[in-house]
């Protein structure tokens, strides 16, 4: 499996962000995509989701499941975490698992893996920041996807929560799944740098 | 099919919690009803003839109220791009939500009508014919409405403009459902012409409805 990109070029509100971006990610790969504030790392994973249009260039997913596009391949995981504060923990995480689809686990042993089983009736209103994005990360466990898309994956984690992180990503690596992440800190795991917009 | 009736049951279950728009709806629709004999004066007569015009009002507005909701909320908090990259088309996903509205929303506004037909003088026959064309009538109001709360995530702009986008589409609807109302309590019309066009619209936008809402939406792609 391969994903890459050929002269990607995005434009945002009449700006170009950035222009002729080549990438490529094999199976098992980790790229962070790094580069100053507003430089297009999340543009870029936007990009990758289907959720902008390029204004030029192509992204591809050679060897994936070739019945589904390359969004319907992957998991976002954006600034904004998809939860509602009126569900339960464990109905937001069943909630996505059933409307996504496709090959699903355990929802109750995913809450576990994130430690978050304790919280699983308490509406996601009561949730802290950080244990949101553990939720969040619990979506990309119960639902499997062979490409996730990760936008400043590891903020309001704490250390055992990046240490955790840095575990579910080395497996999900192993499983000969990819990951493309917009980070400013360290992953915790080996991944190919990418930078756009120049240096720093 | 699961990835549908996961949507309905979730927008259901929201509707309903605390906070959720169903009651809400409601309680306006009830407010705006009551008011009405109290402007209107104690003319017996003459609240029965406005009748069927002033649930029908109370009802376009009610529903108005919660529809701005439909798409922002899932835009706010990022679900609606989950819901855009997801295997389940849009359009169908689009639907789905409509008519999890309609469920929550539209609903209990025609349970309440047989309620609120006792304070406007309607005897049985016409409250029945207007529960009756808010039965045929508020999908159409919902799937029209979700163009224009689709809109208003697209522009980045909620409420009002909602409400101008969408108050000219349900016009027709609205003239339909009151003359249908009309005709069972004053005639000489007959009840089945304007009920069946009011049910015609009503197909029409369920149809039209889902595609506008998802083309608007990936449109506004950002």
């Amino acid at each position: 499996m391969q994903l890459s990109g050929r002269g990607v070029i995005c434009v945002r509100g009449g700006r170009e962000v950035f222009s002729g971006l080549d990438f490529a990610a094999g199976s098992g790969e980790a790229v962070a995509v790094v580069g100053r504030n507003g430089s297009g790392k999340t543009s870029l994973l936007r990009l990758i989701a289907g959720l902008l249009i390029p204004a030029g260039g192509t992204i591809a997913l050679d060897g994936g499941d070739s019945e589904l596009t390359l969004p319907e391949q992957c998991h976002y995981l954006g600034h904004r975490d998809a939860l509602k504060p009126a569900l339960s923990v464990a109905e937001n995480l069943t909630f996505w698992a059933d409307f996504l689809g496709g090959e699903r686990f355990d929802a109750g042993e995913s809450l576990a893996t994130v430690r978050l089983d304790h919280a699983a009736h308490l509406p996601a209103a009561f949730l802290s920041a950080g244990q949101r994005r553990r939720l969040s990360l619990a979506r990309l466990l119960t639902v499997r996807r062979p490409v996730w898309l990760l936008d400043e994956p590891t903020t309001a984690l704490d250390v055992a929560g990046q240490d955790m992180f840095s575990g579910l990503m080395r497996a999900h690596l192993a499983r000969g799944g990819l990951i493309i992440a917009a980070t400013h800190a360290p992953l915790g795991i080996d991944s190919r740098e990418l930078r756009i917009g120049g240096m720093a | 099919m699961t990835a549908l009736s996961a949507l309905i049951r979730r927008d259901i279950r929201i509707a309903l919690r605390v906070g959720g728009g169903a009651l809400i709806g409601v309680l306006f629709f009830l407010t705006v009803v009551v008011l009405m004999p109290f402007a209107v004066g104690p003319d017996l007569a003459l609240l029965s003839r406005l009748g069927p015009a002033i649930l029908w009002l109370g009802a376009l507005l009610a529903s108005l109220l919660t529809l701005d909701r439909l798409f922002m909320a899932d835009h706010e908090d990022g679900s609606l791009d989950l819901i855009t990259m997801s295997r389940t088309p849009l359009e169908l996903a689009c639907a789905a939500k409509a008519l999890a509205h309609w469920l929550a929303a539209g609903l209990p506004l025609i349970v309440a009508t047989p309620v609120l037909g006792l304070l406007l003088n309607l005897d049985m026959v016409a409250t029945g014919a207007v529960a009756l064309t808010l039965l045929a009538g508020t999908p159409a109001l919902t799937f029209t409405g979700m163009i224009g709360a689709a809109l208003a995530v697209t522009l980045h702009r909620g409420g009002l403009l909602m409400a101008v986008l969408v108050l000219p589409l349900s016009i027709p609807v609205l003239i339909f459902g009151v003359a249908a109302s009309q005709a069972v309590i004053v005639g000489p019309m007959t009840f089945g012409a304007p009920f069946s066009i009011l049910c015609a619209l009503s197909l029409i936008s369920l149809v039209v409805g889902p595609f506008a809402a998802a083309a608007s939406l990936k449109h506004g792609l950002d």
